[in-house]
C-alpha cells in the first residue's frame, strides 16, 4: 500500500512572526490538505483588561516592530472616543500628524516588504540559490534597487520618529490629540534631503519602481497569472467618494466581481457584520462576514483589497499609476502576485500625501489636544499596511479598560493565504515524489505576498521563520527548517 | 560651622559637621546614586537603601548618616557599586515595573538609575506579585505594581490644609500604599502635581492625562544612550 505524506514547512521565512504550513499528501502525491498554522500565543487583549485607557495607545504597539504605529494609531482613534472625541472633532493639527505617522508607516512598512522580503524572490528567481535570495543577494544584483529601497524606508522611518518621538515604538498620540507638532526644522528635512532622500526623490524612484515592476510583471506574465489568487471578499476602508483612504472612512467589502458585499457602513456596527471561527490547528483566529459565513464570507485585505475597493485615488501620480495598472489587469484582478503592485501604488501615494502635508503650516499649529465627556466605548479603524485593523475597548467610568478586542490585519488575510497555499501546492506538487526547496519556497511566495505580520495576528512574541513537513500519513518523511 | 575631616576612598576630604555622607560627598566633588533622598529632605527618608557605602568597614546608607571626623568611607569602589546596583536591581525585581508603558518613563528616578548604572537586566528572579491598581480616586490613579515604598507620598506629602493623603497598611512585603479618596477628591491643581512630581517612579499619575512629553525633552530620554548592550 502507498503511504501517504505530511509536509511541514517550519517556520515561514521572510515574514513577521512564526508559522508552519502543514501538506498532507496521499499515497498518489496529491496534495489532500494544505494548511498555515500560527503557533505562537501571547493574549494581549488579555492583560490590556484592567490597564488604564490612556495607556493603551502605548502598550498595544508593543504587539510589533514592524507597525507599531498602526497600532498607536489604532488604538488612539478608538481611545479619542473613550474622551468624548472623534477624528471630525480633534484638533486639526492632531489630525493631520497623526496622518502624516500613518503615512510614514505604511511606506516604510511597504518598503520593508517589497525590497527586502519579496524582491529577493521577484528579482532573483523563486528557485534561485536560497544562500542569496535575500537583500544582500538582491543588493550584489541590483544594488541600485536595493540601496534605494533601504533609503525609502528610511525615508518613512524618519518621518515616525519627527511625529512619534522615535522610529519603533513612539508615544505621541494620546487620547484626544499628539502631544506634539512638527518643527519648521524638522519639516526642512524632509524637503531638502541631505541626511536621506528629499520627499520629491522618494516620489521619482517610487515612479522609477512601478515603471520596473510594471515590465517585470509583463515579462512574467504567464507565470505571475497561474501563479495563485487571492480569493475573499475584498475588505477596507473607503474615503470620501470612493477614494483610497488609509487612515479614516467608512467599510467597504466587494465580492471578486465587484458586487457590494457592505458599502458606506459605519465601522462602530463592525460586530453586527463581523464574526470570527477558531479551528484547533492555529492560533490565528478566521474572521468572515456573517450574512455569507465562514467560508464564502472570508475576507482579504491589504494593497491589492484596498485597489479593488477604490474608485480612485486622491494624489495624481498613484492616479496615474492606478489607471495603468487597471488598463492592464482590470480593476477585479485576484491575481495573488499583484499585492506587490498594488503595494508600489500605495507607497508611491504616502509620498505624495506626504510632500502635500509637509507644505501645510497646520502642522506647525499648537492646538493639540482636546477632551469632552467620557464615553465607555471606543472603536477604532484604520487600513494599516498589511489591511483593515480594528481596536475595540470597553472602559469603566473610572478609567479602567474592562474589555479589549483586536481583529488584526493579517488575521482577516486567514482563509486567503491558506486557499492560496493549497492552490500552490496542489499545482506544483501533485503527482511529484520529489518535492524541490524551490516548490517549498514558492509557498512561502505565496504567504509572503500578503505581507502577513504572524505576531501581530496572533498577538504573539518571537521572530518568523517558517518549518515545512512532509508526512506520509503519521511518518514525517521530510523536514525543511529555516531561521 | 567647623569642617570634620574624613577619607573616601583614601582620599583626604572635609565638609560641614551635621552635613549628611551623601551631601559631604557631593560637596567633595563624589556623587552617590540617590533615589529616595533628594536636597531639602530632612531627615531623609532612608528607605530605598540605594545610597548603601561602607562606613568604617561596615554597609550603611549614606543618606542616613552624618558626616563625622576621621571616618573611612568606601564609596566608589567596584564592590559598592556593585552592590547599589544590585540594590537597583531588587527595587525592579520586587514590583511590575515596565517602562515601555509607563506614563513616568523618561522621567522615572528608578529608570535613570537603572541607564547610569548601566542596569540591562536584574540578576534577581522576578516576582510577579500582582497589585491591584485603585482607580478610586477623582484625579489621580494609584498604580502600586511601580510602588518602591519610598514614604515620599506617605511621610513628605500634605494637602492644603496640611493633611496626609497618603498611608501605609500592613506590614513587610504586604505593605500598601493607600489614598484617602476624600482629601484627594479635594486636591488643589498645584498639590496634585507636587505629588505627582514627588514621586520617584510612575505609582501617582494623573488620571487620563498620560504621555504629555514628547521624547527627548523628558528628563533622562538621553541616559540610557551610553550603555552598552
Amino acid at each position: 500500500m502507498t503511504k501517504t505524506r505530511k509536509i511541514i514547512i517550519d517556520p515561514v521565512t521572510r515574514v513577521e512572526g512564526h508559522g508552519r504550513v502543514t501538506l498532507h499528501m496521499n499515497g498518489q502525491n496529491e496534495i489532500e490538505e494544505a494548511r498555515l498554522h500560527i503557533v505562537e500565543f501571547r493574549g494581549f487583549e488579555r492583560f490590556v483588561q484592567g490597564r488604564p485607557y490612556w495607556e493603551a495607545p502605548v502598550l498595544v504597539q508593543r504587539l510589533c516592530g514592524i507597525c507599531p504605529v498602526s497600532h498607536h494609531l489604532c488604538a488612539a482613534k478608538a481611545i479619542d472616543e473613550i474622551v468624548g472625541m472623534n477624528d471630525e472633532t480633534l484638533p486639526e493639527t492632531a489630525r493631520q500628524m497623526r496622518r502624516l505617522m500613518h503615512f510614514g508607516q505604511v511606506l516604510q512598512s511597504h518598503a520593508l516588504h517589497y525590497f527586502y522580503l519579496a524582491a529577493p524572490d521577484l528579482l532573483l528567481g523563486v528557485e534561485s540559490d536560497p544562500l542569496n535570495r535575500n537583500v544582500v543577494g538582491l543588493a550584489s544584483h541590483e544594488p541600485e534597487i536595493a540601496k534605494r529601497g533601504i533609503l525609502i524606508r528610511k525615508f518613512g522611518q524618519e518621518i515616525i520618529k519627527a511625529t512619534a518621538g522615535k522610529k519603533i515604538h513612539g508615544i505621541s498620540a494620546v487620547p484626544g490629540g499628539i502631544h506634539k507638532n512638527l518643527s519648521l526644522e524638522e519639516k526642512e528635512t524632509f524637503l531638502k534631503g541631505e541626511a536621506m532622500p528629499s520627499v520629491s526623490t522618494v516620489v521619482s524612484w517610487l515612479q522609477e519602481m512601478i515603471s520596473h515592476y510594471k515590465s517585470y510583471a509583463s515579462r512574467n506574465k504567464t507565470w505571475i497569472d497561474q501563479f495563485a489568487t487571492a480569493q475573499g471578499l475584498s475588505t477596507s476602508l473607503i474615503g470620501q467618494d470612493g477614494a483610497l483612504e488609509l487612515y479614516h472612512g467608512r467599510l467597504r467589502s466587494l465580492d471578486s466581481a465587484g458586487k457590494p458585499v457592505l458599502d458606506d457602513v459605519d465601522y462602530h456596527d463592525y460586530v453586527d457584520f463581523y464574526a470570527e471561527e477558531v479551528k484547533e490547528w492555529s492560533y490565528m483566529k478566521f474572521p468572515f462576514l456573517k450574512s455569507h459565513g465562514a467560508i464564502k464570507g472570508a475576507m482579504k485585505v491589504g494593497p491589492l483589497a484596498r485597489l479593488m475597493n477604490c474608485d480612485y485615488i486622491p494624489t495624481p501620480l498613484a492616479q496615474k499609476a492606478l489607471e495603468e495598472y487597471r488598463s492592464i489587469n482590470g480593476r477585479f484582478s485576484t491575481v495573488l502576485l499583484h499585492y506587490h503592485w498594488a503595494r508600489l501604488i500605495e507607497m508611491l501615494h504616502c509620498a505624495e500625501m506626504i510632500e502635500k502635508l509637509l507644505h501645510d503650516p497646520i502642522l506647525q499649529g499648537n492646538d493639540l489636544i482636546k477632551t469632552s465627556h467620557h464615553h465607555q466605548r471606543g472603536i477604532g479603524f484604520l487600513e494599516a499596511p498589511r489591511g483593515t485593523l480594528i481596536h475595540h475597548y470597553e472602559v469603566a467610568e473610572t478609567g479602567e479598560i474592562r474589555k479589549c478586542n483586536l481583529i488584526v490585519s493579517t488575521t482577516h488575510n486567514n482563509q486567503a493565504m491558506n486557499n492560496s497555499v493549497s492552490e500552490v501546492a496542489k499545482s506544483l506538487m501533485n503527482g511529484h515524489e520529489k518535492i524541490s526547496e524551490g516548490m517549498l519556497n514558492q509557498i512561502e511566495v505565496a504567504i509572503r505576498a500578503y505581507d502577513p505580520c504572524l505576531s501581530c495576528a496572533t498577538h504573539a512574541v518571537g521572530k518568523m521563520p517558517l518549518k515545512i513537513e512532509i508526512f506520509r500519513g503519521e511518518e514525517l518523511v521530510d523536514c525543511f527548517v529555516r531561521d | 560651622m567647623s569642617n570634620v575631616f574624613f577619607q573616601c576612598d583614601g582620599k583626604s576630604m572635609q565638609a560641614p559637621a551635621n552635613t549628611t555622607v551623601v551631601e559631604a560627598l557631593k560637596l567633595n566633588g563624589e556623587i552617590v546614586p540617590t533615589l529616595c533622598w533628594s536636597p531639602g529632605i530632612e531627615p531623609c527618608l532612608g528607605t530605598c537603601r540605594v545610597c548603601t557605602i561602607k562606613i568604617n568597614g561596615k554597609e550603611a546608607a549614606a543618606c542616613t548618616q552624618t558626616i563625622s571626623e576621621n571616618m573611612i568611607i568606601e564609596s566608589a569602589t567596584d564592590e559598592i557599586r556593585d552592590l547599589q546596583k544590585a540594590i537597583v536591581e531588587l527595587l525592579f525585581v520586587e514590583g511590575n515595573h515596565y517602562c515601555a508603558s509607563c506614563e513616568k518613563s523618561g522621567d522615572c528616578e528608578l529608570q535613570g538609575l537603572a541607564y547610569q548604572m548601566g542596569m540591562t537586566h536584574s540578576r534577581f528572579p522576578y516576582q510577579f506579585t500582582p497589585y491591584e491598581l485603585d482607580y478610586t480616586g477623582v484625579h489621580l490613579l494609584l498604580e502600586r505594581n511601580r510602588c518602591i515604598h519610598c514614604k515620599r507620598c506617605t511621610d513628605l506629602f500634605v494637602d492644603d490644609k496640611q493633611r496626609k493623603v497618603f498611608s501605609f497598611e500592613g506590614k513587610g512585603s504586604d505593605t500598601l500604599v493607600q489614598m484617602n479618596h476624600k482629601y484627594e477628591s479635594e486636591l488643589s491643581d498645584h498639590k496634585r502635581k507636587e505629588v505627582v512630581d514627588l514621586c520617584p517612579v510612575g505609582a501617582i499619575i494623573f488620571k487620563g492625562k498620560g504621555f504629555d512629553r514628547p521624547i527627548g525633552t523628558r528628563k533622562f530620554d538621553h541616559w540610557g544612550d551610553k550603555i552598552d548592550v
